[in-house]
């Protein structure tokens, strides 16, 4: 007869088992799989690559093997969809993780830790947002030219984080006045630690509703850049310079816009289940019913 | 303005409140039934959760709209359940007022005092003058001498002056007897006070219920007292009633309850509360368990899984509140075997056993092989000495341009020291510096002036691996067992982390995790629960665990078991006194309860406005106190021994406590001082002034100092 759970699950396994037990959570977790998937393997499905073109069809409706139709170039609109969502998914997801990661440790470190560093880092976000991202981007662009387009990613978090760490360092103030933090501090437990362990748990909510805000604005805030030239360039496209492109022509060739523009709703609904449940996995008050 | 006996002033019968919420229907009064005849004062006790504030708040009507009320509530021969709002709205205030716990939220903030007492006046004006002295309405100027006067009447000093004050600039104190004033300006029936001492330090609470007897003379109406603290009962009410779980459990008059309780519930809680006035350490008896949810409340008596003497009968049906057969109507219990209590005439102890601890030998990590030593004091080890620490904050003005306006002088000067297996109570009231200490000791950095040694290394000259090995021989268990455990960490992660920071080995980790939860006396399994899922005691104790992980020497105890339930305290009163034998730790027990202080600790410290102004053997300091301010601390704890409470003389303190920014020059309790006020002519006077009193041996005790020039030992209890 062994006892049932004697063996004391440490917070990750107990996090990942209440994630587990939500079925909204698990759905857009599914869907965000089905999306790499697709992305990732429709070149070798679909009949046409996202740069050759079919000059017997311009324009055309949905139908046969231009399964979402045709621009007026004679692109396959499937394949162009699919290969925008490559780069979103990319953009937006790391994008949305570097960016609220930072926010999330320098924010903190800023609040928890008083004196120079503190001074340093409120330094560094107050000059980050006084600084047009922009036109930062514009004038780094001919030093990445040619270079790896992840760079554009790592560019595009740097200038995102800087309000929300505002926010983690007004939470972290409060927080470590809490009796919690302070016996862990009376234990000797080093501040790295208490921040990672205590601090950044208790704020969790917001950072994950901030990455999850994140990846649809930085997947959009991609569009504005591309179209300066910077990013993402054509004959590549993404699905922000795929709506960016075909947004005027909604009412007159819907499947231009509508298919990529409906995959980044699906990508964005995805993400925001898996966001919520992994706030409510991480919430003990969120009330999950076990078994 | 006798009505008659027969009608009394308030009839509450079968009076029951449900509350709508997501978890189902939450009955949190259950067919309530009492009567207060016209100048009487019932006590109403019970633990939180149990009812006595939404009781009070349905005679009122003062409920939110999710709550349904039925039922009778009769005052003065009038039907109050289902009146509408406008027609309450004449009573309320008029002839029924209430005092609320909490007295800064209950003043507006944006109004002067005397502004808030004269609008009470005023909206009452129209329908007949207060006390019925004739019809027509009552003018401005007429309502702000009222308002003076009632000021002047609850003991507010320069009351014209004072009335066009806000109410933050009023200390807590004056502040209740501010809403005092208000409750009485009206001349009213029936006074509901709500815990109206809570909030307060215990010399501020005689104050107010010296003021609330005043204003009782003074109007002649009944009160109605709601606290769960059984010392205030005793001295302050005639009959007491107490409620569990929604539901009268007992109710009789004062001395009876006190001395003949015959529900085990009432035994229970007046078994589980440590005495002032008994000097051999007493064992406290602990009801077990916790109070029930009110949601789906089993059929039988709510008190059945915590009662040592249920019955099958218990499970399947719910007691009455039935006359006892003895004593007659006027003691009432709700309890089948209450004859039997009252046949065998038992007592706390008969009914409740403090329960067994497991004994350290099952759980192998944690044993130290060490046992309590019988070595006198002064041949045992000092593990903690503090020498004339100094903490002063300065007080800044400006945000831009910070400029120093000041020092808050929070400890000033003060000594200690703890030897090896003692426990040093450190009491006083709020703003006395006593948390200051204990931080400054915990911070374990060198002071802005004496020093703490801490296990014979002095903290001025630590290293930083010194601090971090010191760490672990000194821990900490908080006040506040919702807000010293991480809301996002399970309990298992929780008890891990000091083991985790000096490196035990994660195997070993969890083998102690599983005898610190036994040794605490809760399971193992509740390893991988959040602290939410454990109820207020039950997370005390895992506080404990946690500083006990490492296995310290020293124990920090900041006020542990002040926010705990009266029924619950007795048990982690009783584990910690179990750990210290078994484990041979020393305690700093920080609280402003004396009672508690007696019960565990050997030595107490007694502080005042930064500075310690008694030291010594508990029982020494507390039977024969020398310095004026404990005789007058020790003699503003109320005893519940309704009996005693009536022959004691208290002293009762003048005004607040003195600004730490600015202290009085010499003496710094002369300003509040019952011997500097009384006793002493002018030449003694100004001594007191100008000098201030050292820290010395002035009595030839054995082991005890104080800081008074003129103390005389004066028993007070």
């Amino acid at each position: 007869m062994t006892e049932p759970e004697t063996e004391a699950a440490s917070r990750g396994r107990l996090v990942l088992r209440r994630l587990l037990r939500q079925r909204l959570a698990t759905v857009g977790f599914i869907t965000v799989l089905l999306l790499f998937i697709a992305a990732y393997l429709s070149p070798f499905v679909g009949a046409w690559q996202y740069n050759e073109l079919d000059i017997n069809a311009f324009l055309t409706a949905p139908a046969g093997n231009h399964w979402f139709g045709t621009t007026q170039n004679g692109f396959d609109m499937f394949a162009l969809t699919m290969r925008g969502m490559q780069k979103s998914l990319i953009i937006g997801l790391l994008g949305a993780l570097l960016s609220t990661t930072l926010a999330a440790v320098v924010g903190a470190f800023s609040g928890y830790f008083a004196g120079a560093l503190n001074t340093i880092l409120l330094t560094l976000i107050d000059l980050l947002l006084v600084l047009p991202s922009f036109l930062i981007i514009a004038i780094l662009s001919p030093t990445f030219r040619g270079k790896t387009w992840l760079i554009f990613v790592l560019l595009l978090a740097a200038f995102q984080w800087m309000i929300t760490a505002r926010i983690v360092r007004g939470m972290t103030l409060s927080l470590k006045e809490r009796e919690f933090v302070q016996a862990a501090r009376f234990m000797g437990v080093p501040g790295w630690r208490i921040i990672f362990r205590h601090i950044l748990p208790n704020m969790s909510s917001l950072l994950i509703i901030d990455a999850t805000v994140n990846v649809s604005s930085l997947i959009l805030a991609e569009v504005g850049l591309s179209f300066f030239g910077f990013g993402v360039q054509p004959p590549d496209v993404s699905l922000g310079t795929l709506i960016g492109n075909y947004a005027g022509a909604a009412l007159t060739y819907p499947w231009e816009f509508y298919f990529p523009a409906g995959f980044l709703v699906v990508l964005v609904l995805a993400i925001n289940l898996v966001g919520d449940g992994l706030r409510d996995a991480f919430d003990p008050n969120a009330g999950i019913q076990a078994g | 303005m006798s009505a008659g006996t027969a009608v009394p002033l308030l009839d509450v019968k079968n009076l029951s409140v449900t509350f709508t919420t997501d978890a189902g229907p939450v009955t949190a009064v259950r067919s309530l039934s009492y009567q207060v005849q016209p100048g009487e004062i019932l006590g109403i006790v019970g633990e939180s959760g149990s009812g006595k504030t939404v009781s009070s708040l349905a005679i009122m009507e003062l409920l939110p709209q999710t709550a349904r009320v039925s039922g009778s509530v009769r005052f003065q021969g009038e039907e109050l359940v289902g009146r509408s709002d406008k027609e309450l709205s004449t009573i309320r205030g008029r002839k029924i007022s209430m005092i609320f716990q909490d007295p800064l939220s209950a003043l507006t903030p944006v109004y002067t005092v005397g502004d808030q007492i004269e609008e009470a006046i005023l909206v009452h004006a129209d329908h007949g003058g207060p006390g019925g002295q004739g019809g027509g309405s009552i003018s401005r100027k007429a309502a702000k001498e009222r308002a003076i006067d009632l000021l002047a009447l609850v003991g507010i000093p320069n009351p014209r002056q004072r009335a066009t004050a806000f109410p933050h600039e009023f200390s807590g104190g004056m502040r209740q007897r501010a809403m005092i004033a208000m409750a009485i300006a009206n001349n009213p029936d029936l006074i509901i006070a709500d815990e109206p001492t809570t909030a307060l330090d215990v010399t501020i609470q005689a104050q107010i219920l010296d003021v609330l007897r005043t204003a009782k003379q003074a109007t002649g109406a009944a009160i109605i007292l709601i606290t769960h603290d059984l010392g205030v009962i005793a001295g302050f009410a005639d009959r007491v009633a107490v409620m569990y779980a929604g539901k009268l459990v007992e109710a009789a008059n004062v001395d009876d309850l006190f001395s003949r309780a015959r529900m085990p519930y009432t035994l229970g809680l007046l078994g589980s509360i440590p005495r002032l006035d008994v000097g051999a350490r007493q064992p406290l008896t602990p009801i077990e368990g916790n109070p029930p949810s009110l949601v789906d409340l089993p059929a039988g008596c709510p008190f059945v899984p915590r009662c040592p003497m249920r019955i099958d009968t218990c499970t399947d049906r719910e007691p009455e509140l039935q006359p006892l057969m003895a004593s007659g109507d006027d003691h009432a219990s709700a309890c089948h075997r209450s004859d039997e209590i009252e046949r065998l005439d038992m007592k706390s102890a008969d009914v409740f056993r403090a329960p067994d601890l497991p004994a350290l030998s099952t759980l192998s990590t944690l044993s130290t092989g060490s046992t309590p030593n019988e070595v006198p004091r002064e041949q045992r080890k000092i593990l903690l000495e503090v020498r004339d620490l100094v903490k002063e904050y300065p007080l800044t003005r400006g945000a831009i341009l910070r400029r120093r306006i000041g020092t808050v002088h929070a400890v000033d000067g003060i000594s200690f020291d703890i030897r090896e297996g003692e426990t040093l109570g450190l009491v006083g009231e709020s703003g006395c510096g006593k948390t200051t200490t204990i931080i400054e000791i915990l911070n374990l950095t060198r002071p802005s002036s004496g020093t703490i040694v801490v296990l014979g290394k002095d903290t001025a000259t630590m290293t930083g691996a010194e601090r971090f090995a010191i760490r672990r021989d000194l821990q900490v268990v908080f006040q506040d067992p919702m807000a010293s455990l991480d809301p996002r960490l399970p309990i298992g992660d929780i008890l891990a982390e000091p083991m985790h920071a000096h490196g035990v080995s994660p195997a070993d980790r969890a083998d102690r995790v599983r005898d610190l939860l036994r040794l605490v006396g809760l399971q193992p399994e509740h390893a991988n629960r959040y602290p939410q899922a454990f109820s207020g005691g039950q997370r005390q104790r895992i506080g404990i665990a946690r500083a006990l992980a490492l296995q310290p020497k020293v124990l920090v105890l900041d006020e542990p078991v002040s926010a705990l339930d009266v029924s619950i305290r007795a048990g982690v009163i009783n584990l910690l006194e179990h750990l210290k034998t078994a484990l041979g730790l020393s305690y700093l027990f920080v609280a402003h309860d004396l009672s508690v202080v007696r019960h565990i600790a050997d030595r107490v410290a007694v502080m005042y406005l930064g500075r310690i102004v008694e030291i010594g053997d508990v029982n020494e300091v507390f039977d024969r106190p020398a310095h004026p301010y404990t005789q007058a601390l020790l003699s503003a704890i109320p005893l519940p021994d309704p009996r005693k409470e009536r022959q004691r003389r208290r002293i009762v303190l003048q005004g607040d406590l003195p600004s730490p920014a600015n202290p009085p020059s010499g003496c710094r309790f002369r300003t509040r001082c019952q011997k500097f006020a009384h006793e002493l002519d002018d030449a003694a006077r100004q001594r007191c002034t100008d000098e201030s009193p050292a820290l010395e041996d002035r009595t030839g005790s054995r082991d005890r100092l104080d800081a008074c020039h003129y103390a005389t030992q004066h028993s007070v209890l």
